[in-house]
This record gives structure tokens, sequence and C-alpha cells, in this order.
């Protein structure tokens, strides 16, 4: 017999559909028959549906909630109030962030649309009538808004239940509405760099608070089984596992008899890892009704209570030489966190890994400092499609590069490429601590600038502004940006106490096909579809015959969930790792089919043969029948394994964006011309669902760019709760996008992946502002704040960028 | 509260229930004919995730009464595969990779297959223009273009096999 060619080699590994194949997605047969599972479609026999009495107002006391109205509703069952869920000491709940945060108003409401009583009916329409027929009687007090006046000394005190703590979780609270100040870096090397520096630049840049807004709404449906003692939750949840934790500690029900089931989810974005007092409210009424009971949060009801994101104001500032050398970066933030600290960070980080801010440039002393303070808004500050707090982080440095390369009349492509982290200084140490796992961003931009012919761009710029009847200004955006995901090596990282590790549990069936458990969970990044890629190269069995599992806590293993761009980091390398564990088993047991020693195998592709002899061989699917059915002695039967995998560090996809942008003279609206994104997220796995994650970050980052914000007018409103004020881009507004890569892998991942769901959404922002400023700067105009309307786009040609809008 | 008594057609099946008068189209569909093909996802008419098809139309069943479609004929994202054979729209969302979370697809597609109906070649701004009811967060709308203009050239080449 012949020996295989390279053809057929490559026929065999094509048929697996593994690590690099745009395998169509397994999960799609579902979605495009509306077959989908998501948390409103699960019907419980005898289940309520609950509704939410809101506060119309953003500050005052309770004087007087009167349910008596509310029950006489047809429909109605029960009326709950902070009062009781006082005896179960469930009124106030611990958030991710060390705070606690009202379940139900306790006394008085800190934020509009805050959560002051719920209402259970047999059905949602006899639920919001209930709501309607609730009366409350309020004391109104006065509103902070704007974060830095929370800290003036005459402030109203937001948090009365805090009254004489004076340490908060993250330290000492110098004031009544202040929560925490961290700080990263080197302060004594950074203000002696900008003490000598001959050229120092400074900026108030404001990152406005947006919400990820993702299309399907929170929601649960809480079933408590009073005769087993057990309860199960359906739950829009991005973190299931740790969500059965909270529910355990604070139910006293013990974690074996909760369940957390995350069921299909239409979109996290960030908004769906916290719980959130809906979800409690439920489980609560639940136990006391002894039926299940459905809450699903409307739109006007997510916008404004579920969390937020961003919310930085950040003053940058950057040391340099005259000939645009960066010696020093400091960057101080005011974050406006709402009523109650909630932001979902690491533990030991409550900015979130904002201090990468020194982004992917060398710079040699740089010093950041955040200050947490109380508003009256609603709690949250979740990574909006990022990893903790890297889009403020990106945002500030892609920004501060440009009003420096401006204000020295330097390239804004030459000042990057000048200030790279070079290819051998990796790994490399960043000035906040971080060790940059792998990078190449010359050649990266290099490629970028070719693509899209940079210089005669820049030709066209100049031929623009020197043509006085030009009806269009012309800019050009470019950002070089660093992320930090793949939360988190568990010395580091940690939520509640828990590890931030992850996990998969593989299964081979005697057959040879196979199931993958993990503690992951999808919210349409096609983990059923990239997680099989990764076995089917490991184990060489076919993606079409792996089945994926997640969600569900009573069978897959713990895991943090998927948030920060943590999944193919943390979770991917779980697999690749508990598959070398099936493969080295594997290859014991072909050996003893073959009667040959172990060391006498070679892997290839999908099978083990005898070394020098192609014909001698072994499938994964003979390996996997003789597992069970006739092991070698002193082996256990059985082909399965579990890896729980604590991650050595962080990854660091990056990229590099270029934005053209044609602005009209006479309106200030802006047109994206052209957006071209080079992503380098290690080894690919999926290129046509890498490709889709970035078509979708991208357009979340150029919706925050152009029109998304949560203005409040001084009494607390949000002016602006539903999709016809919250900008959210149709088909027709969105650029077309153009995708590029280059292929650093990480050099600590098991296949060398370091994520790519949220990229695009952390480079875009920065990269369509730099652009529109671009083309501002014949006005004078350096800096201009999000989101970048037509109006405030025209005011800043008014030389007045930062006009209300 | 009375009920009114509501027939129409679904997906070729009659139906005919009790509803209260204020019951919502998307109501009527999810709860009582037991539906999971439209979703809500802002229920102001802005999302186009419950968009089904009314007569002819493409409408936002969350700002429809069913009371206001007695005798109509209703197509939702169910009613589009014809004897286990999917429909080109489907199969263009699903080959040129048109969703991600898929809770906007069931709008996205009921919407193109009355477009294709409308303007069965249209240009990649028309399919913007068609499809801008719709919104997704996912994917950009890049791949839901391309999986339309896909269902459109798969459609009118079947109907020049046919002809």
């Amino acid at each position: 017999m012949n020996a295989p060619t390279d053809a057929k080699l490559l026929e065999r590994s094509a048929a697996l559909q593994g690590l690099g194949d745009s395998r169509l997605r397994k999960e799609d047969a579902r979605f495009i028959q509306g077959k989908g599972n998501y948390v409103d479609d699960i019907k419980l026999p005898g289940m309520l549906h609950m509704d939410i009495v809101r506060s119309p107002l953003a500050h005052a006391h309770i004087r007087k909630i009167d349910k008596s109205e509310a029950l006489k509703v047809p429909g109605v069952i029960a009326v709950l109030t902070a009062d009781d869920l006082k005896p179960l000491k469930l009124h106030w709940m611990p958030t991710l962030a060390g705070d606690v945060a009202a379940v139900l108003a306790d006394e008085k409401v800190h934020f509009q649309m805050q959560e002051v009583a719920v209402v259970i009916a047999e059905d949602r329409y006899a639920a919001a009538d209930g709501v309607e027929a609730v009366t409350v009687e309020y004391d109104e007090l006065p509103v902070v808004i704007d974060p830095y006046a929370a800290l003036a000394p005459d402030a109203p005190v937001l948090r009365e239940d805090l009254a004489g703590k004076t340490e908060g979780a993250h330290g000492r609270r110098e004031h009544h509405n202040h929560i925490f100040t961290w700080e990263a870096g080197d302060k004594a090397a950074a203000d002696a760099a900008f003490a000598s520096a001959p050229v120092t630049v400074k900026e108030r840049i404001v990152y406005p608070r947006v919400h990820p807004c993702p299309l399907e709404t929170c929601g649960c449906v809480a079933s408590f089984d009073p005769v087993r003692g057990e309860l199960t939750t359906y739950m829009t949840s991005q973190a299931p596992h740790v969500v059965r934790t909270v529910v355990s500690l604070l139910s006293g029900i013990p974690e074996s008899k909760v369940r957390i089931v995350s069921p299909d989810i239409g979109g996290g974005f960030g908004n769906k890892v916290g719980v959130y007092p809906g979800y409690v409210c439920a489980i609560v009424a639940s136990i006391v009704l002894g039926k299940p009971v459905k809450w699903i949060e409307d739109r006007i009801e997510n916008i404004s209570t579920t969390a937020f994101a961003r919310d930085y104001h950040m003053d940058g500032e950057l040391a340099a030489t005259p000939d645009g050398k960066v010696l020093g970066l400091r960057v101080q933030v005011i974050a406006d966190h709402g009523a109650f600290d909630a932001c979902a960070d690491p533990t030991k980080y409550p900015a979130g890994m904002f201090h990468i801010c020194s982004g992917s440039y060398d710079i040699p002393a740089a010093w950041c400092e955040v200050k947490g303070v109380y508003t009256n808004k609603a709690p949250g500050g979740v990574a909006y499609r990022c990893s903790f707090r890297v889009t403020e982080a990106v945002y500030i440095i892609e920004r501060m590069m440009d009003i420096l390369a401006q204000h020295l009349g330097i390239d804004k492509a030459e000042i990057r490429a000048k200030n790279f982290i070079r290819k051998e200084q990796f790994p490399y140490h960043s000035p906040f601590g971080f060790e940059y796992d792998s990078g190449d961003y010359p050649t990266a931009l290099r490629k970028v600038l070719d693509a899209c012919d940079y210089k005669g761009l820049r030709a066209e710029q100049a031929r623009r502004r020197a043509d006085p009847d030009a009806k269009t200004l012309m800019g050009i955006g470019l950002v070089a940006f660093t992320e930090v995901v793949g939360a988190g090596p568990t010395k580091m990282c940690d939520i509640l106490g828990v590890g931030m590790f992850d996990s998969c549990e593989i299964r081979i069936h005697p057959t040879g096909s196979a199931i993958a458990r993990m503690g992951t969970i999808t919210q349409g990044q096609g983990h059923q579809t990239t997680y099989a890629q990764i076995i089917a190269t490991e184990l060489g069995i076919p993606s079409e015959v792996i089945q994926v599992e997640e969600g569900d806590t009573s069978t897959a293993p713990y895991g943090l969930g998927t948030y920060g761009s943590r999944s193919t980091p943390v979770a991917g390398a779980a697999i690749a790792l508990a598959a070398r564990k099936i493969h080295a088993k594997a290859r014991k047991i072909a050996a003893h089919l073959l009667e040959v020693g172990d060391d006498d195998l070679d892997w290839e592709i999908d099978r083990f043969k005898v070394k020098g002899d192609d014909a001698r061989f072994k499938s994964m699917k003979d390996i996997a029948w003789a597992a069970y059915n006739q092991p070698p002695a002193g082996l256990e039967p059985g082909l399965e394994a579990v890896h729980y995998y604590d991650p050595p560090n962080f990854t660091y996809p990056f990229g590099i964006y270029l934005c053209v942008v044609d602005i009209d003279r006479g309106t200030g609206e802006t047109r994206v011309r052209r957006f071209y994104a080079l992503d380098d997220c290690g080894t690919r796995i999926n290129p046509m669902i890498i490709e889709g994650q970035i078509h979708g970050g991208l357009t979340e980052g150029y919706a925050v760019a152009m029109g998304q914000q949560m203005p409040f007018d001084a009494q607390g409103n949000l002016l602006g709760n539903t999709l016809m004020d919250y900008f959210l881009p149709t088909a027709v507004e969105t650029p077309k996008w153009e995708t590029d890569h280059t292929v650093t892998p990480s050099p600590h991942h098991p296949i060398g992946a370091k994520g790519i769901g949220e990229s695009a959404t952390v480079g875009s922002p920065a990269a369509v502002v730099n652009a529109v400023v671009d083309a501002l700067a014949p006005f004078g105009v350096r800096h201009a704040d999000m989101p970048l309307t037509p109006s405030r786009v025209w005011d800043a040609m008014q030389g007045n960028p930062k006009a209300p809008i | 509260m009375s009920k009114a008594i509501v027939n129409v057609t679904i997906n070729g099946r009659k139906v005919d229930k009790a509803v209260e008068p204020r019951t919502l189209l998307i109501h009527f569909l999810r709860e009582d004919c037991q539906l999971t093909g439209p979703h809500i996802g802002c229920e102001t008419s802005h999302c186009g995730a419950c968009t089904v098809d009314l007569d002819g139309a493409s409408v936002k069943s969350c700002t429809h009464l069913a009371v206001q479609c007695e005798g109509s004929t209703i197509t939702t994202v169910e009613g589009l595969a014809q004897g286990g054979v999917l429909h080109a729209v489907q199969e263009g969302f699903y080959t040129q990779h048109g969703l991600q979370c898929g809770f906007c697809t069931p709008g996205m597609l009921v919407r193109a297959w009355r477009l294709l109906q409308e303007n069965p070649n249209p240009t990649d701004d028309e399919v913007r223009r068609g499809m801008s009811g719709n919104l997704c967060r996912c994917t950009g709308y890049q791949n839901i273009v391309k999986a339309v203009l896909y269902a459109a050239a798969k459609l009118q080449q079947t109907a020049k096999v046919a002809a």
C-alpha cells in the first residue's frame, strides 16, 4: 500500500473541521427556525409573572407604600416590599464590588427607576395592572448627578446606610460619597518625568455613561420545589456558576440544591454578568409562593437600571521630547459608579484593568489613579463588550497620543511607530506591572498603512484642506490598541473570592462521538462551533460529532463564565488540556491494541500509527471503543477528562484600526468612508466567526462614538431610556467594515489563542473620534467628547467642542 | 376582563382563540399560540425582533393588538421553511454567518422574506434600507446584507430554472 500523499493528509485534516476552519455554526439551525430557547420562551406549569414598581424620583425618602389597591386587582397574588424581605435579610444584597445594593428600596430611593416593590400575578398583564395600583409616597431629597459635585464637602449624603463607615472594600473612604481611591504605577517616577520633560500635554476626556443594551433584556424564571427543597432558576446570566454560589450563600439553600440554567442568551455584552434585584425577588417570590415565577424586564427598565458601562471622567497627561518620544504618562479618573458600587471587576482591581492605559507604547514612567464616587444614578460599571475598563484605558492613551502628535505637529502614524514596544521587547513588562505576552505592532501598522495608502490619504486631506470651496472635511483616525483579557490568574483575579479559572469536561463515547461541558456560556460567540474545533484538532474527532454544552450548573463543571474575552483564553485552554489528558490515555490504548510500546507510535491528524508503518494504525474511534470494552490491564475503562485551567498570565490581543471620515461642513454630519480593522488574536480558530465578532464589535464601538449616551437632567431623570433615544445603529448608518489580521500566538496559551470577542469595541471608538478630531484640527480642535453627534461636531467647528448636546 | 374571539391564519393554520381585547399581537403569538420565533426586544416598535408578516406587510407585532388582526393571514419565522426545506433567506443567514446570538434573527428573516418579494433583486443599499426597521447588536449587519443578497440570487436562479 502506498504511503498517504499530502493531499490525503489534507483531506483527512479538512474532514475534522478543526482549528482554522471557517466551519458554519452549529447553533444556527435552531435560531433560523425560531426554535431558540431564550428565557422568555420558558414556560412552567402554574407559572406566575412578576413586575416591578419603580421610583419616579432619583433621591427621596419613602414615606409610605400602600399595596392594598394592588392586592384587589384581579389576578394579583402578592405584593412584596423591602419590609417583606427584611425577615429573610434579603432587602439588601452584596454586590460584586464589595458594597451592598438594595434589593427593594429600604426607606429611601437612590436613583430613578429603582426597585421599590414587586407585584406577582397570574399573567404579565395583571402584574402590570398591579404595579399601576401600588401607591408610594416620597419625600424628595436633593439630587447629585455630577460626580465631581458628589465630592464637594457639602454634597448631600447619598448612602445613609454607610454613615460612619470610613473603610470601604477597597480602603479608606475620604468623603461620604467617596467609594475608593485606587492607583497603579510609580507616581514619583511619573512626576519626575513630567518635571523635567520639555513637552507636556493635558486634556480632560470623558467617556460617557453608556449601556450595553443587548437585544434581549434581562430576566429569569425561578422555580422552587418545596417538596424537594430544590431551587431551579433559568436566567440570562453570563456567569451561572457564580450566581449559584451567590444564591446559595444568600438563601441558605445548599449549593447542591440550587441549579442555575443559562438558556440561549440574546446578547450580553456585560449587561448580564451581575445579579439584579429582579432575580432575587423572583426567587424569593417562588420560595414564598411555591410556584414558578417569571420576571422579564422591558427595554426601559433594561436601559434605566441594569448595569451601565463607562462613565469615566479622565484627566490625561503625556510628557515627551520635542520629537515625540513619550517620557511619562499620568491619568486621574473620577469614576461615576452610581448609587451602589456594583462594578463587575476582579476583587483586587476596583478599576479593573484600567492600568493597561500605557497601551502599545514603551513609556518609561507612568501612574494612574481612579476615584470611585456615588451619584444618584443606577449602579453598574460593567465592561460593555470589553475586559474590565480596558476600553476606557485604550481610549485615553489613543486620544492622548493624537493630542501630543497634534501639539508637536508630528504625523499620527509616526508618533505611534516611534513609541511602540518593539517586537524583541516581548515578554514586555509595562510600567504598571503587566507582562505583555507577545506582539508585533510595527508589522501590523505597516500592513494597515500600506493597505489603505496612508500617504495617499494624507495627500488627499492636504488638498481638501487647501480647497476653500470644499464642502466636506476629511479626517484620518489611527488606533494601535492592546487589550488585556482572559482573566485571569487566580492569584490576581477573583470575584467574591472565587478564583477566575475556567473548566472543561470532555467525554468520548464508545462509538467515537463526544460531548464537552464547559464553565462558560455563549451569548452569540458560537462556542458550540469553535470549542468543538479545538477538540477536533487535539483528538482527531470530527467537529460535527462533538456536542458542546454550557450553562446548566447541574451538569457543567464550575467556571466563571463568559465576559472579558475570557472564553477562549481560559476555557479554550481548559479544553485543549482536557483533550491532551484523553490523548495521553488514548496513546496507551492504541499501543496496547497495536501491541507496540507507547513510544513506538506517531500521532497523525486522527490516528496513532506505528512508526514507519502507515498501514498499522488505530483511529480515535477504534480507541474509544476499546477504552470502554477492552482497556489494557491496569487502565481504568472509559475515555474522559476534566481540566480546570488557571491561566499563568492574561493574554494581550492587539490591533491597528484606521478610520477615514468625511464631515459635512454645513451640518456637522459625519460619514465613515472607510474603516480598516487589523486584529491579531493569536491563533485563529474559526476565521468566519472572528470576522463576525469584529464586525459586531466595530458597530458597537461606532455607536458609542457617534451617538450612545445616557444623559441625565439635574433632577436625575434619565433623558433617553428607550430605543427611540438610545442610539442603536441600523444597517443604514452602519459603515462597511474591512478586516485584516496578523497572527502572533500567545506563548503561554496551549493553542496560542488570545481572544477576539471584544477587541473591536475596545479599539473602534478611539479610531472614530481620532478621525473626527483630525478633520477638525484646522479649527484648532484637539479633543471633542463622545458622542460625536452632528450638533457637537458643528459646535466644535465653531470653536466649542464641549458644548452640551 | 371580557374576552374577544380572534380568528386568524398563522403559518397556514387556522386559529381561533379568546383573548383580552388589550392583548398585543406579540403576546398572542407567544403566549396563546405557543410560538417562540417572534421575540420582544423593546415593546416600542424600534427593534424589529417581533416582526411578523401580516397580510403581505412586515409589521412589528409588539404594537399591534391581536383583535386588530381578525381575519388576517400571519406568517412568522416558523412558517418560512416548507416541507422541511429551509427557505433561501434562512439558508442565506446560515451560510453567510448572518446571525450570532440569534435573538433578532426571526424578525430579520421574516422581513427579508417580504423584502425579496417587494424587490427581488435589491442592491446592497436597498437591502440596508429595506432592513432598517430591524436592529441587530451582534453582526454589524454586513453579513446580514450578504445573506439577503445570497437569498435574492438563489431565488432568482430557482425562478429561472422553474421558468
